[in-house]
């Protein structure tokens, strides 16, 4: 097991070494730079500003350079932010961006399975219908449009929901909402399907043979197999959440991670650009690697370390 | 003898998009105590329904009883409610099914889910139950059943498996077991310990047994008598013995003439029944092997035969059988 994890832990620092060294070469074979979109610049402060920020040098140079700062944990200074670093930028967006995501995966995880789950029992009947249109709903409308009817229905008839900003719980409560249906929807489909296929297998036959009731045939037989594929799209799902969304952050005022994805590529801000694009290389790998240790602890037919043995 | 189950003129139809299939159509049969029935039939007759009603394991709908009784020491099983249901099955009546690869859950330690209906049915604590566990698989000649109860069913081998479904089934001593083609799956050395464990459990519990099975072979050792089953009906059923030897319907004869012998000339074809069973959605008026019978008379396209009794065990649904057709051979009908 230490063998797979050391071996797995490898993989992942090869990972996102690519994700940064193919990063890097396209961002600067991209014509142009932070600095050319400002007219009228003279010519004199442009090559000022080139050389402070060391994009007078060969790239090969420029990327060893970044390697070297980067091992150091120095994700560099943003070139169009004058204040900020880009590791302050980071550190001041996470957490809310990060707190966002969380209550939106709980709402999506507890959820999600759970109206797929009901949807498989009452199959062609009234809760199938129900969470199936829900689930529709989640995945069809854009989190722009559902942001804008939860402030225009929700926040301007409900004094408890403020209509944007960030500060107080109430604040969290209507874009984690937002931010957790489209997931939830996937994620209530998955259910469906897979615990449709589940109940017709032999075992769930099986049980009921046994005698037991109905409630822990499902619990204890159904559920623990059906949720298989669940989790294994959670990787890519949480990691999405945790980081942040552009849109919805922008919708509710929302001072979190996910503007700066957007912010860096329109700016060409070179170091924001590798800051952010590392940092949900980051996120992801971890996130799958937890991911799949879940999937083995669920399914015991699954052994992360073969060589092992 | 002493009756366990009775079934009385089922019907059991299933509710489809295209119209209603009738899977089994008014079949009528008895077990008595320690007693092997063998339900025998091609794919698609309609033993393995009739099994599954008996548990009343149907998806209902679209399954629905039309018609019928199942009496389970004289009890209507058809009219108890699922709780009551619950606490037959796996308790009085337990079953084991074909496939014993899929048939255990994947994602349950093996001792876990013999536990639990122990819970259930002898109201055992965890630790007792556990104990409990590892005596059936003793009982079921699983070697090291302490090891063995910690591990999932992937880690079992085909025969093991379905050696755990006979302990899970035999939890409760139960007076009537059904094996719904227990062997099917596995290879024929293994499936020769299995019916061996299934005769040896059935004489120490004296219990009853249904076998289904679409392998004489395995008829012949083990059962009692034998039904056989087409497109839903019964068309034969007697003694081991009768059904063997004085065989009298010609779907049976057939079946039998099918079973590939060691005696058989290796350039010899194996004999097959040609055609398929007629299509359950509009079953034919008359007899229903009418289309595949070699000895097919006009009476038997619209008109159904009835039973007619060659002993007091031994009865067959077929127009040659009727008293009428005996007296009237070779008048040309």
């Amino acid at each position: 097991m230490s063998k797979y994890l050391l071996k797995r832990l490898f993989m992942s620092l090869v990972t996102i070494w690519a994700v940064i060294t193919i990063t890097f070469a396209l961002m600067h074979s991209v014509p142009g730079d932070p600095f050319r979109s400002e007219s009228k610049m003279p010519p004199a402060v442009y090559e000022n500003l080139l050389s402070q920020y060391g994009l007078d040098k060969p790239v090969p140079q420029q990327y060893v350079i970044y390697l070297g700062n980067l091992l150091q944990g120095d994700l560099g200074a943003s070139m169009k932010s004058r204040v900020e670093t880009v590791n302050d930028m980071v550190e001041r967006g996470f957490p809310v961006s990060a707190q966002l995501g969380a209550q939106a995966l709980l709402i999506a995880i507890v959820f999600g399975p759970a109206l797929g789950s009901l949807a498989a029992l009452y199959q062609n009947k009234f809760p199938d219908y129900l969470s199936m249109v829900i689930a529709i709903i989640g995945i069809s409308v854009p989190s722009f449009i559902m942001g804008t009817v939860l402030i225009q229905f929700v926040a301007r008839n409900v004094a408890y929901f403020p209509i944007g900003g960030w500060g107080t719980w109430q604040h969290t409560l209507l874009p984690s909402f937002a931010l957790a249906l489209m997931p939830l929807a996937t994620m209530a489909r998955l259910m469906r399907s897979s615990m449709l296929e589940v109940l017709n297998q032999d075992y769930i036959k099986t049980a009921k043979s046994k005698g037991i009731r109905k409630s822990a045939v499902i619990l204890k037989h159904a559920v623990r197999n059906a949720i298989l594929p669940v989790i294994s799209i959670l990787g890519t799902t949480i990691s999405n959440l945790l980081v942040g969304s552009f849109v919805i952050e922008k919708i509710f005022g929302i001072p979190g991670l996910g503007r700066f994805f957007v912010q860096s590529i329109s700016n060409r801000d070179y170091t924001l650009i590798m800051g952010t694009t590392i940092f949900y290389a980051i996120i992801l790998v971890a996130m799958l690697f937890i991911v799949d240790i879940a999937y083995m602890l669920i399914d015991p037919r699954i052994k992360l370390a073969k060589e092992g043995r | 003898m002493e009756k366990i189950l009775e079934v009385k003129d089922l019907a059991v139809s299933f509710k489809t998009f295209f119209g209603e299939v009738e899977a089994v159509r008014g079949i009528s049969f008895e077990v008595g105590k320690k007693e092997t029935v063998a339900i025998v039939g091609e794919s698609g007759c309609g033993k393995s329904v009739t099994a599954n009603s008996i548990m009343q394991l149907l998806p209902m709908p679209p399954a629905f009883f039309k018609n019928g009784e199942i009496l389970f020491n004289g009890e209507n099983l058809l009219s108890k409610s699922e709780k009551e249901m619950q606490n037959i099955r796996g308790n009085h009546i337990a079953m084991i099914f074909q496939d014993p690869m899929t048939s255990l859950n994947p994602t349950m330690k093996v001792g876990k889910q013999i536990v639990e209906g122990l819970i259930k049915h002898h109201g055992l604590k965890h630790h007792d139950a556990k104990k409990k566990a590892i005596e059936m698989l003793d009982l079921v000649a699983v070697p090291q059943p302490e090891k063995r109860i910690e591990q999932y069913p992937h880690e079992f081998s085909g025969g093991m498996r379905q050696r755990v479904m006979i302990a899970l089934a035999m939890i409760s001593d139960p007076q009537l077991l059904i094996a719904d083609e227990p062997t099917t799956a596995l290879d024929v050395t293994v499936q020769a310990q299995i019916l061996d464990l299934m005769k040896s459990l059935q004489e120490r519990l004296d219990m009853s047994i249904i076998l289904i099975t679409h392998d004489l072979g395995v008829v012949a050792d083990t059962s009692d008598k034998v039904v056989v089953m087409y497109a839903g009906q019964i068309v034969e059923q007697g003694l081991t013995d009768e059904i063997f030897k004085e065989t009298a319907h010609p779907y049976t004869q057939k079946l039998l003439a099918s079973v590939p012998r060691l005696d058989m000339n290796r350039d010899e074809a194996l004999l097959s029944i040609e055609g398929t069973p007629p299509d359950l959605y509009i079953p034919p008026k008359g007899c229903a092997f009418y289309d595949r019978c070699d000895k097919a008379m006009k009476i038997c396209k619209d008109n159904m035969p009835g039973f007619t009794e060659h002993s007091a065990t031994h009865a067959s649904r077929c127009w040659l059988n009727h008293p009428m057709a005996k007296t009237n051979e070779g008048s040309g009908i």
